[in-house]
């Protein structure tokens, strides 16, 4: 019998449908990979099963666990399996620990809610089960600000496993992640499945990690299955055309023809940046924090140049430092021979040379300002900025170039979604015709079919208008799609630079090559 | 519009109204005494009734209205005017001496207990409607300035403002055309909530005999004088009391609503 058996169900709130006719099955020791794009409708799915559907939400058909409706329970039963024979991890493990408490209270509370613990006996479950999570060396009393983020998650899987569920839920657990610990999370996942023959049901975007995870996969769009079967063979056999299109935007490939000038454009010689260390007593303070040590490189005209690393190398400390946002302890910086120097030394003139791409595309907006304003806010740089009717018809211009529409410009960010946004954020830094673009993980938060049209839109604008760019990411699949040449950051410093195809097949310094092992790889077969 | 901008509205309008309208008309004349109609109870002739003085509680009470709202009005005006800069100033310039300086200054207002220097002031300079409004001014300028820093300093942070700085616009700009816009919000809220604290305050230290004084009448010293009485006339007790629960929760009321209404991103999605 299976596990878990999700049968046509159906999800509306307030008479909109979320979920049509969604079907799954899931047996012990299986994976089921549930893959769909924001707003598809696979995290309802999943709350459905935890019986943790909103207020308003009317739910039809049935999801059998053990061949009993979860659906036809009342919360007090629900109550009761979920933690016991239901467990489910988060995409943000600091959001889903509380702050205020200590890591063993959390995953002891999961057991003495459910039973007949005692105080010592729930404390004796918290520790093995934070053991077999390979937090054996960290003690109970530990508060979850004092873990790093793949830690916190390993916290969130011992509570969520503390009692040995039949079936886990894991809704994106890797995504706030790093590769490197995104590898051993999922490493430790698969696991727990094998040791303790869970059932296992994986909601990502990310195919790659569906690869190579799940045993069965679901593929979801716009609330309803569209496609499901054996991992190997919705992945070669790709019969839908939504899954077709999601396999092709997940792996993104470059059609770009780049034409480097041999002039640079950037000049970055020996940068170091300080931040100053935390205060000691009254005046003192701890030694300086060296975030980016002497870094040295050069980026041509025309050139796309990656920057690759994972959080807190330094990356976006080295790019405010190249915005002139901040001041550099030491080094020049200098665009088109013009010297970079944060504050007020810096001329508007050189400043207009470059812009800047942010990676979250609600943050990046004013909301109080609708697009018109937004856009025109860099002409602050222009001396004899357009105005009036002017100045209207290049914010038309900038929203067609992004594949917008100039009837945009009088509506607030809020209405747009995810990816128009990045557009939009993209037509502010094109306004005033940089040279330089930085993209800050400017296609790290959206969807991959979203992230493939934005790639591709900055691709057509880059050959159209000469642009260089500096495209900082964490994601290699991006990197190895946009840069013509990459760099590798690690503690401040860049360990490896060269062509992307020379990287990526012949790494030369070990933290590479550990990252590009740690990156889940789509096997493209078919 | 939502039902409690509405309700609020209405309350808050309703007293500012019987303030304005308390200067060209008032059922009778409030210092006027009329000993043969003392301490009558509410009735068609004395709405409210009357006191032991046989003035007219209505009457008192509207140009109670009067003194309440102009003295909280440029209380809060006080502590928004001088506070809110002081806040963008300081979250501008975080962690320098100017934030240090501002931030400290702020730290030694607050450390005075607020009741106790108004009664200083008021003391020192004579009891009035003038002192009070600067004794309950004085302390609303660290109150915006402390709010206006702390969400300031987690808009400097945003992507939004780091776009701005990339477009070479300088700490002052920025605090005017990104920060204090996104901040008008919630400095409305607390505008509404100080305004309430304003006039309870006002009450105090009238009621304590540091307010407006007689003849003027106040809600505040109206309380203090009903007090003995409210076992034979507890009108005199109750108006006053109403007058200010009611501005108050309107006042309050009408923040939320406010808040509700200005911000784009709920008023597009109700719409």
């Amino acid at each position: 019998m299976k596990l878990l058996a999700v049968e046509r169900l159906r999800v509306a709130i307030g008479g909109t449908p979320i979920l049509r006719d969604v079907s799954f099955a899931l047996g012990p020791g299986e994976t089921l990979g549930l893959i769909g794009e924001s707003g598809s409708g696979k995290s309802m799915a999943a709350l459905a099963v935890m019986g943790l559907l909103p207020d308003r939400a009317e739910a039809a058909g049935r999801a059998l666990l053990d061949g009993r409706d979860l659906l036809a329970r009342t919360e007090a039963e629900l109550c009761a399996i979920r933690g016991r024979d239901v467990g489910m991890i988060f995409q943000e493990p600091m959001t889903a620990l509380n702050p205020l408490q200590t890591i063993g209270a959390q995953v002891a509370e999961t057991v003495r809610v459910h039973g007949a613990a005692s105080r010592g006996e729930a404390a004796r479950v918290a520790r093995a089960s934070l053991d077999r999570v390979g937090l054996a060396a960290f003690p109970l009393g530990r508060y979850p600000h004092e873990l790093s983020g793949g830690q916190r998650q390993r916290v969130c899987i011992a509570m969520a496993i503390a009692l040995r569920p039949r079936l886990l839920i894991a809704d994106e657990p890797t995504t706030a992640l790093d590769v490197t610990t995104q590898a051993a999370i999922l490493d430790l996942l698969r696991r727990l499945v094998a040791e303790d023959g869970m059932g296992l049901m994986l909601i990502t975007h990310d195919l790659a990690v569906v690869a190579e995870m799940a045993d069965r996969i679901a593929v979801m769009t716009e609330g309803k299955v569209v496609e499901a079967g054996g991992a190997r063979e919705v992945l070669r056999g790709m019969r839908h055309p939504y899954t077709r299109a999601l396999i092709a935007a997940s792996a993104p490939r470059s059609r770009r023809l780049p034409r480097i000038a041999r002039t640079p454009r950037l000049e970055v010689e020996g940068v170091t940046r300080d931040y100053p260390g935390p205060r000691r007593g009254l005046l003192g303070r701890e030694p300086p924090v060296r975030a980016v040590r002497n870094v040295s490189f050069t980026l041509h005209a025309g050139e796309s140049l990656g920057l690759v690393g994972e959080s807190g190398c330094g990356k976006s400390t080295l790019t405010r430092a190249i915005l002139g946002l901040d001041p550099i302890q030491g080094g020049r910086i200098a665009l088109d021979g013009h010297e970079v120097r944060a504050g007020g030394h810096m001329p508007a003139a050189v400043r207009a040379r470059m812009q800047a791409v942010f990676q979250d595309p609600y943050g990046s907006f004013d909301p109080r300002w609708r697009v018109a304003r937004l856009l025109a806010e860099p002409f602050h740089l222009v001396e004899d900025a357009p105005r009036g009717a002017d100045r209207a018809r290049a914010v038309a211009e900038a929203l067609e170039a992004v594949g917008l529409s100039a009837a945009d410009a009088g509506k607030y960010p809020h209405e747009f979604s995810g990816g128009q946004r990045q557009r939009l954020a993209i037509a502010r830094a094109l306004i005033i015709r940089p040279k330089l673009i930085i993209l800050d993980e400017a296609v790290s938060a959206l969807d991959v079919q979203v992230r493939a049209q934005v790639l591709d839109l900055l691709d057509r604008l880059s050959t159209r208008l000469g642009l260089s760019y500096l495209f900082i990411t964490h994601d290699l699949n991006v990197v190895r799609a946009v840069a013509d040449r990459v760099m590798v950051m690690k503690a401040g410093e860049i360990v490896e630079t060269g062509p992307t195809a020379r990287v990526f097949e012949a790494p030369q310094h070990p933290y590479t090559s550990e990252l590009l092992a740690a990156a889940p790889v789509l096997e493209m077969t078919a | 519009m939502t039902r409690n901008l509405r309700i609020g509205a209405a309350l808050a309008g309703a007293f500012a109204l019987a303030a304005l309208a308390s200067f060209v008309w008032t059922p009778y004349d409030v210092a006027a005494l009329d000993i043969a109609a003392r301490l009558q109870p509410p009735s068609a002739t004395h709405w409210f009734g009357t006191d032991h003085f046989g003035r007219d509680v209505f009457s008192m009470i509207l140009v109670g209205a009067r003194v309440s709202l102009a003295v909280a009005l440029v209380a809060v005006g006080i502590g928004m005017g001088l506070g809110v800069p002081l806040g963008l100033a300081a979250a501008a310039t975080r962690g320098s001496m100017l934030d240090e300086a501002i931030m400290r200054g702020n730290d030694l207002v607050f450390a005075f207990p607020a009741l106790l220097i108004a009664i200083l002031i008021t003391a020192a300079l004579g009891p009035s409607a003038l002192n009070a409004i600067i004794a309950i001014g004085v302390f609303n300028i660290p109150v915006f300035a402390r709010l206006t820093r702390g969400a300031a300093l987690s808009l400097w942070s945003r992507d939004f403002v780091l776009a701005a700085r990339v477009a070479g616009k300088g700490r002052a700009r920025i605090s005017a055309e990104h920060i204090l816009p996104n901040l008008s919000s919630l400095l409305i809220v607390q505008g509404t909530i100080q305004f309430s604290l304003g006039i309870l305050a006002e009450a105090g230290l009238s009621y304590v005999g540091l307010g407006a004084q007689p003849p003027t009448p106040s809600w505040g010293r109206m309380l203090a004088e009903a007090q003995t009485m409210i076992a034979f006339a507890p009108w005199l007790a109750l108006f006053p009391g109403l007058a200010i629960v009611a501005t108050v929760l309107g006042l309050n009321l009408m923040g939320d609503g406010l808040r509700d209404a200005l911000d784009p991103r709920i008023r597009r999605a109700r719409a």
